[in-house]
This record gives structure tokens, sequence and C-alpha cells, in this order.
């Protein structure tokens, strides 16, 4: 090899080597900030006290309404956006015909670009004031509206993800169960679906990885109370909503500032979680 | 028997008909409200100058700048590292474990939420390289948050590159690097451009990342350099609906930088749309 080739190849490697430094970057940069908090308070008061007073005289750093709150707004975007996604996965690779499909995934690959901010925009300015008018409720911005925006932000996920694996089933799976008498709706349920398994959960997954690390629409939408909700239309604080609302008001170096970088530690592990899950079927499927 | 087969089959087949209704439906209201209610305040003035009295009068010309530059310097760093890391991923052989490594990388980094972005941008560039609340602060969070995008899709651009192409450029003598630089990789760019443009909308449009890195609710002051903050288009919007005085002057503000920045969005993201239709009808192989 001469010299051009070397330096290229090391050039390579040094870009992907990046990678693995930004990543490590970020891991850093959440425990040296976070872990001090610790001498504050518990890990285990920490994660299970649902007492939020970061700016009280003793402040409290307790995160369990906030990590109950992502969760309630989480599940609920997927009970929302799994039938619309799947369906939509399902209806674009089985039933619709070329045409159909072409206007379609358009359609979906527009849902998936459009900022976070502009649906947080529209839940705030239409949708509250709309769901105060029909639920006669006292406050609009509440874990229900914050699910439905996130969960129409995650219905590109599962659907794009689901329909590649769907599509990746063999024509002959589909043509035995025609022949043995299957309709196509049997076909979809008993055949495709389970042989499209790993890829439909792998999306799920991603959804869920994607609705409770969202910020924006949670900010300005969820309403804002550090609280465990009783019904569904309680206003709640999820954690990236604390983090971004109060990172902004909170003096460099205080409790407070390292507990919002706690948040971060617990946000991150559970999305990290989900990641390797992921790993976990896609590899399992490989075997 | 096969009446009732039948009747769950078409009961099924239009509940999945249902839900794409009640997606589409969805996005065509979600885009009528926006634009009906945004764009009568679109016009020339709003576009060209700078926010007057605390944001109640005026345009957006700064956050438009603003959004220019982050996101220009973004894939401006994002861009070159990622299609020599996707280079990396796919050219010859490496280390499994290596690669292994990375993809893990990659993938985590992809899955990162947002406001971890924000933080570390915080910690990194602004405190501890010093480059404060800044476009440069602000662009690199964005450039690292694009990073996996950029990769996964010039990644993609290169697997899509016939294999012949590739042994023909080796048969002939041509280095690994020759090839990948006159053969592949030139075959795979407008793929990869397509990503990038992709990759683009999505930076333009992200908040949470610049919250503490680069952006700030008001200045009438265009950015004089990368050491500037500056003003955005999605943070504006947050700032309009959040902050102020006047929510009934700043809510049609904020439609109207919506109508902005979706417009900016789709047409990117459009573009992007056709470039691939084409290049699928184009191609040969």
């Amino acid at each position: 090899m001469n010299f051009k080739d070397k330096l290229f190849n090391t050039i390579t490697y040094i870009a992907s080597f990046c990678t693995i430094v930004f990543l490590f970057g970020i891991i850093l940069s959440l425990f040296f900030e976070g872990l001090p908090v610790f001498k504050f308070t518990t890990i285990k008061d920490f994660i299970f006290n649902k007492d939020w007073y970061p700016t009280m005289n003793p402040p409290k750093f307790g995160i369990l309404s906030l990590i109950v709150g992502s969760f309630v707004v989480t599940l609920g975007a997927l009970a929302i956006s799994i039938p619309l996604g799947l369906g939509a996965a399902i209806y674009t690779s089985e039933i619709a015909n070329k045409k159909v499909k072409e206007i379609l995934k358009p359609i979906i690959e527009l849902l998936a670009g459009i900022p976070s901010v502009v649906y947080g925009l529209f839940g705030m300015a239409f949708l509250s004031p709309l769901l105060i008018k029909v639920f006669h409720l006292p406050i609009g911005l509440n874990a229900f509206n914050a699910s439905i925006i996130l969960g129409i932000m995650v219905v590109p996920i599962i659907s794009s993800i689901s329909e590649d694996s769907l599509s990746t089933i063999p024509q002959h799976l589909r043509e035995a169960s025609l022949a043995l008498g299957a309709n196509k709706w049997e076909t979809i349920m008993k055949v495709v679906l389970p042989a499209a398994k790993s890829g439909v959960i792998n999306s799920i997954i991603l959804g869920f990885g994607r609705a409770i690390g969202e910020t924006m629409v949670v900010l300005m939408v969820a309403g804002g109370a550090a609280q465990i909700p009783n019904s569904i239309f309680d206003p709640i604080r999820p954690m990236p909503a604390t983090v971004a609302a109060e990172m902004g008001e909170t003096a460099i170096g205080t409790p407070h500032f390292h507990a919002l970088f706690g948040i971060a530690i617990i946000l991150f592990i559970i999305t990290f979680i989900s990641i390797l899950i992921t790993e976990f079927v896609v590899m399992r499927k490989r075997k | 028997m096969t009446t009732i087969r039948r009747i769950k089959s078409f009961i099924g087949i239009n509940f999945l008909r249902l839900f794409i209704l009640l997606t589409a439906s969805f996005l065509f209201l979600f885009l009528y409200v926006i634009f009906s209610k945004g764009g009568s305040v679109v016009n020339w003035e709003f576009l060209t100058h700078s926010p007057k009295r605390f944001m109640t009068e005026g345009g957006i010309y700064p956050a438009i700048v603003g959004t220019f530059w982050l996101t220009i310097l973004s894939i401006g760093f994002a861009l070159p590292l990622g299609i020599f890391t996707a280079i990396f991923m796919t050219n010859f052989a490496k280390p499994y474990w290596l690669v292994r490594i990375v993809r893990v990388a990659i993938n985590t980094l992809a899955g990162v939420p947002s406001i971890i972005y924000g933080l570390f941008g915080l910690t990194v560039f602004v405190r501890l390289f010093k480059f404060d609340v800044s476009i440069l602060s602000g662009a690199l969070t964005l450039g690292v948050l694009a990073l996996p995008v950029i990769i996964n899709a010039s990644e993609e651009a290169i697997r899509s590159v016939p294999k012949d192409f590739r042994d023909a450029s080796l048969a002939l003598g041509a280095t690994k690097r020759q090839t990948i630089l006159r053969v592949i990789l030139p075959t795979a760019l407008p793929n990869i451009l397509t990503g990038a443009i992709i990759s683009i909308g999505r930076v333009a449009g992200e908040t949470a990342p610049i919250l503490f890195t680069a952006a700030t609710f008001y200045t009438r002051l265009l950015p004089k350099s990368v050491m500037d903050e500056v003003m955005a288009l999605p943070y504006h919007i947050y700032a309009l609906m959040t902050e102020g005085a006047h929510p009934a002057k700043q809510v049609p503000m904020a439609y109207g930088t919506a109508v902005v920045l979706l417009a900016l969005v789709l047409l990117v993201s459009t573009v992007a749309i056709v470039i691939r239709y084409r290049i699928r009808k184009k191609r040969k192989w």
C-alpha cells in the first residue's frame, strides 16, 4: 500500500472511531454532571420518591412522578400508534395496489418529517381548546393531549419499519396460504404477521424509545404538573420536559442542575435498554 | 362457516382502511390548521424584518438566518464524517468486532433522545471547549445528532452499488482507495445526497438540542460570527408559545413561523423524494 492508500484507510478508521467517542462523550457528560446529585439524595429516594421540589429549602429530588408521567404518555402514544402504524404497514404492503402505495408512502414520509415543535404548537393552540370543549375539561394541556400528538409522531416509525419487515416475507408463503383456501385476512393474520413478528416488535420498541425521549411535545403539551396522574386527563410532567424546562433557569453546578442530569441518566438508561432489546431481537433473528 | 370467515375478513380489511384514513385525515387537518392560521401572517415583511416590540410585531428574519447557519454548518460537519464511517462499515475486510462495536454505537446514537444531545452539547461544547452559547456549539451538537442518520443513508447507498462494479475496478488493478473514490462513491453519491437532504430537514426542525447550546429568544441583530448566539425557527415557535406577555399577538406569529419552517422542511423532503424516485427510474442495474 502506498502512502495515499494508508492515509485514506486511516481516515475511515478515525471517522468511525468518532462515533464511539461521541457516544462515550454523551455517557460521560451525563454521569459526570449527574452523579453529584447523589451527594444530596440516595438513588432509592431519587427514583422512588414522588416529591419533586427542586427549588424548595431543603430541596426534594424525587422523580417518581416524572418517570410515571413519561410512561403514561408513552403508553398512551403507543396505544394510538401501534394500531395506526401497523395498520398502515399491513395495508400498504399486503392490500394496496401499486398506485395507492405510491400515494400512501410519501404521506407517511411527510408525517415523519414534521418538526416536533410544530406538533407542539398544534397541540397547544388547536387541540387543547378542542379537548376542553369536547370533554368539558378544566385544562386541555394534559396526558391525553400529549399522548395523541406523540402517538401520531410515532406512526411513521412503526409503519415504515414494520412495512420493511413485511415486504421481506417471501411471496411463496402467502401463495401457499391462499392455495390452502385461507382468505386474504387469514393469510395476513396467521401467516404473514407471525413471520414478520421480530420486525414488528422491533418497530414497536423503537417507537417506544422515540416517544419516551421526545421533548418538545411533552414540554409544550403535557401540562407540566409534577404529579402522579389520577386520570389520563390530568396534566403531567414527563422527564424530558422537566430537563428542558428547568435547565434554563438553573445555575450551573447547583444540586438542582445535577438532579436534572440525574434525570437524563435515568432517561438514557431506559432508552439504552430498549436499544439493546432491539439489537437482541435482530441478532436472534439472524441466527 | 365460510360466511363467518368472509365477514371477519371484510371487517378486518376495512378496519385497516379506517386506520389509514384516520392517519391521513389527521395529517390533512394538521396541515390545514397550520397553513390556514399561519398563511395570512406570512408576507414579505414577516420574512425580511427583525422582530419588534418584544416579539409582538415585525418578522422572523434573524431566525431564518440562524436556522440556515445552524443547518449548513452541522451538515458540513456531519456529512464527511458520516460518509467516511459508512465507507468503513461497508468496504473490505475490517475486524468484525470493531465493525460490531461501531454499529452498536451508531444505533445507540440514533436512539438517544434529543434533549440528551442538548445536555451533551452544553457540557462539552459550551462549557468544556468554552464555545459558549453559540452557532458553533449548536451546529456541532446538531451535527452529532444528524450523524447516525447520515451514516445509515450513506451505508445503504454504498451497499446498493453492485458488487460487479467493485470487482471490475479491482480486477483492472485499481487500489481499494481508487475503487472507492472513483467507482463506488460516484455511483452511490445521488443516494448519499438524498440521505443528506433528509437529515437537513431533520436538523432544521430540531429544538431541544439547541435550547441550551445556541438559541436565544430575542435579538434584533444578525449573527456576526459563529461564536454568536442566534434565533432559530423551531426555537422561535416554542418561545412565542411559552414566553412573552402578549399571547394574543404571539400565537399568530408562532403559526406564521411554523408555516415557514414546515414549508422549508416539506420542500427539502419533497426534493429528496423526487431525486430518489428519479434515481430509481434511471438506474440500469
